[in-house]
């Protein structure tokens, strides 16, 4: 296919013609196809159980129009347009912005997520999702350490969420620990789970160990269901104890913070206060994420993503970084979960399910593997993308469908799909993510 | 031949199935000199070397190493990275096997990671940035400059080794295994795809490397390194030693003409003097 040029002859603009009516004529054959069925014919149950059904060619009729006219437009388009740009061809000036917002737009950021307890204090709603973006946030840059950095592609995350979440949740239910003795623990526990999981899979790469996982996160789930003696099965864990702010818990008693402060009790100042934990741990996982990826550790990470084969030439045991990676990753998907369960107070394996893993990972590869920006600017985008359009409810799911589809067709490596050298001599030079390999194992 | 024996290869045999790809093969490689292993394709150069480097077990045989302190280690016992990291063999791929993703300095970088490993403390030390790993770092960053520089990359040190020019991607393959401050370097066919003042360039490199103390093994398809650099030549044909001598006796023996000719023992003269030799 050619783009269109000003000095069209008469015969390659009926060329184009016939080959743009013959695509609208397939697509709505295929249309046509599909929904015959679907929207064509509508069966029903009726009252005493026996087939209803009735035809509604009308409606079969306009989506068959709407495809063709829609694949004529869409043609149409993409000629005026010519081929679809890469990066490569983006004017220098777009280029040069694209840098400067990649400096100052993550400071300022950060200094917005700082700010939103103190602008939005009286609007909860805003806190609350601000909470669950960190959340997604923290997870994201977790997931990003075992898939963007060492390229394992690990379908299981929410299993270590799962883990720290159930680690706090009987822990201090059972022998009343507090949120902050937890909270290693969980993150340690997951670390062990991480591990364990990373044995039986080392020798798997790519779709294989994709699979796994997968499984793996299905077993803690199933796992978590079952022993209904330990984790209370289907019905979950309730109870379990908010945080407390060095031991003084945010209560409206006279015990509480609100009354030794001398001032008035209002429960946005619990909010307020998971707000900030949040972000002071998404902030942490960033900060030994940022450095682990300058260390040697880091190095052999990314040096595992892009050829295996070679690190064990170099004498690089890749048993052992395969495995601190997997346990890196999984020790802050414990983090968060032990602060999934203290924020909702109650946990059940619902809230573990794989979608959660799906999420996740939508998030990275929409970030961009291995980049730390790029995942917080995904995560904001689509967590809060899903409150902005709560509004029309049952077509959320296909604007974010559409939504992710063109963003894959313009940016197929991720928001940020470039990569930052670790260590350099003279000059600092971003590498184009068509060189990074995505890892095959 | 005699000599300070740096590897030796005895009786070597590796099975894939039913294809023995090499069959009782024994040779060895001196101290301080370049040892070229040749023979026509299929020849089982790449299957020696991969029993060597550990990415194959062999079915029969050993392979060992002595370093210069005297002390002997049963390559065939070692397996994968320990090879390079306890024996000091480091090795290059016949297709190019860099880190594409990441830049030329990082690619040096990662080649000293035990080293780096250990400075940093198994990463704890490195994360609180004390000051024994910096110094670590830094003279890491040091080796790394010193090879660019010889390599003559040091202008190029922050691009991605995947955009390098072929040439360079296959000096720099080089460079990277010489990062592991190897014993013995082995090289997989380092001038394939070279053009002529690319191979003089990596003679000459060769040469050097092997004037500081480094013994280098080396697979080649490119006679006119091999003769001009080799100090010892072994010739394969069907995964047996057919031949092995100095390169003077090698270039003469009508056994590796033939091999490399296809043709029998007998038919040899008969076929040089077509060839007008």
């Amino acid at each position: 296919m050619t783009a269109s040029t000003p000095e069209l002859t008469q015969e390659s603009r009926s060329a184009a013609f016939i080959f743009i009516f013959k695509k609208a004529l397939i697509s709505a054959f295929v249309a046509f196809v599909l929904f015959s069925l679907m929207i064509g014919i509508r069966t029903e149950a009726g009252p005493t159980g026996q087939l209803v059904y009735w035809t509604r060619f009308e409606d079969l009729a306009t989506i068959v129009a709407i495809v063709f006219g829609g694949s004529i437009v869409i043609e149409l388009l993409r000629r005026w347009w010519g081929p679809a740009p890469t990066a490569r061809t983006l004017p220098p000036f777009v280029q040069r912005a694209a840098s400067v917002a990649r400096r100052t737009l993550p400071p300022l950021l950060l200094i917005f997520a700082l700010l939103v307890p103190v602008v939005f204090y009286d609007q909860r709603y805003v806190i609350d999702t601000g909470i669950q973006v960190l959340t997604y946030v923290m997870l994201g840059w977790g997931l990003n350490v075992v898939v963007g950095l060492a390229g394992l592609l690990d379908l299981g995350y929410v299993a270590f969420y799962a883990v720290g979440a159930y680690s706090y949740a009987l822990l201090a239910t059972n022998f009343g620990l507090s949120f902050w003795v937890c909270l290693p623990l969980a993150g340690m526990l997951a670390a062990c789970w991480g591990v364990m999981l990373g044995f039986p899979v080392l020798r798997l790469r790519g779709d294989y160990l994709a699979i796994v996982t997968l499984a793996f996160g299905e077993i803690i789930r199933l796992v978590i269901i079952n022993w209904q003696s330990l984790t209370g099965g289907p019905n979950g864990v309730s109870g379990i104890p908010r945080p407390t702010f060095f031991g003084i818990p945010l209560t409206p008693g006279d015990e509480g913070l609100a009354a030794r402060l001398g001032i008035e009790f209002s429960p946005t100042q619990r909010v307020v206060f998971l707000f900030y934990i949040i972000l002071a741990l998404a902030l942490l996982t960033n900060w030994v994420a940022i450095r682990l990826r300058r260390l040697p550790i880091g190095r052999a990470w990314e040096a595992l993503r892009e050829d295996e084969v070679a690190c064990r030439a170099l004498g690089i045991n890749t048993t052992t970084t395969k495995l601190t990676a997997f346990a890196t990753g999984a020790t802050f998907g414990g983090f968060a979960g032990a602060f999934f369960a203290t924020r909702q107070g109650f946990i059940s394996p619902e809230s573990f399910t794989f979608q959660e893993s799906a999420l996740v990972l939508a998030i990275v590869v929409l970030g961009g593997l291995g980049s730390q920006f790029g995942v917080a600017l995904a995560a904001l985008t689509l967590i809060g993308g899903f409150e902005l359009f709560r509004g029309f409810d049952q077509y959320r799911m296909i604007v974010f469908g559409m939504a992710m589809v063109l963003l894959m067709i313009w940016r197929p490596r991720g928001l940020v799909g470039h990569r930052a050298p670790t260590v350099f001599l003279k000059h600092s030079q971003a590498i184009s993510s068509e060189l990074t390999s995505e890892g095959r194992g | 031949m005699s000599g300070d024996i740096i590897l030796s290869v005895d009786r070597l045999t590796m099975r894939f199935g039913g294809v023995v790809a090499v069959n009782d093969l024994s040779f060895a490689a001196e101290r301080r000199k370049i040892t070229a292993l040749i023979g026509p394709n299929g020849a089982g150069k790449t299957t020696v070397f991969n029993c060597i480097t550990g990415f194959y077990k062999p079915t029969s045989g050993a392979i060992r190493l002595t370093h210069d302190d005297g002390r002997g280690i049963q390559l065939d016992r070692l397996n994968d990275f320990r090879i390079s990291k306890q024996a000091r063999v480091a090795r290059t791929f016949q297709n190019v096997r860099l880190f594409p993703g990441m830049t030329a300095l990082e690619n040096l970088m990662v080649a000293q990671h035990n080293a780096l490993m250990l400075a940093s403390g198994f990463t704890f030390l490195g994360l609180i940035g004390a000051p024994s790993f910096r110094k670590a770092e830094k003279h890491a960053i040091e080796r790394a400059t010193h090879w660019l520089d010889r390599i003559g990359l040091l202008g190029r040190a922050d691009e991605a080794a995947g955009n390098l020019a072929y040439g360079d991607q296959r000096r720099l393959e080089i460079a990277r295994a010489m990062c592991t401050e190897p014993a013995l370097l082995c090289l997989d066919e380092p001038a394939a795809g070279l053009n002529a003042r690319e191979s003089s360039g990596l003679s000459e490199l060769l040469l050097s490397i092997r004037d500081q103390g480094t013994s280098i093994l080396l697979i080649e398809h490119d006679m006119s390194v091999v003769m001009e650099i080799s100090d010892h030549i072994a010739v394969m044909d069907y995964g047996v030693k057919i031949s092995e001598g100095a390169p003077r006796e090698i270039r003469d023996d009508p056994k590796v003409i033939a091999a490399y000719l296809g043709v029998q023992d007998d038919e040899v003269a008969a076929v040089e003097q077509e060839l007008g030799r």
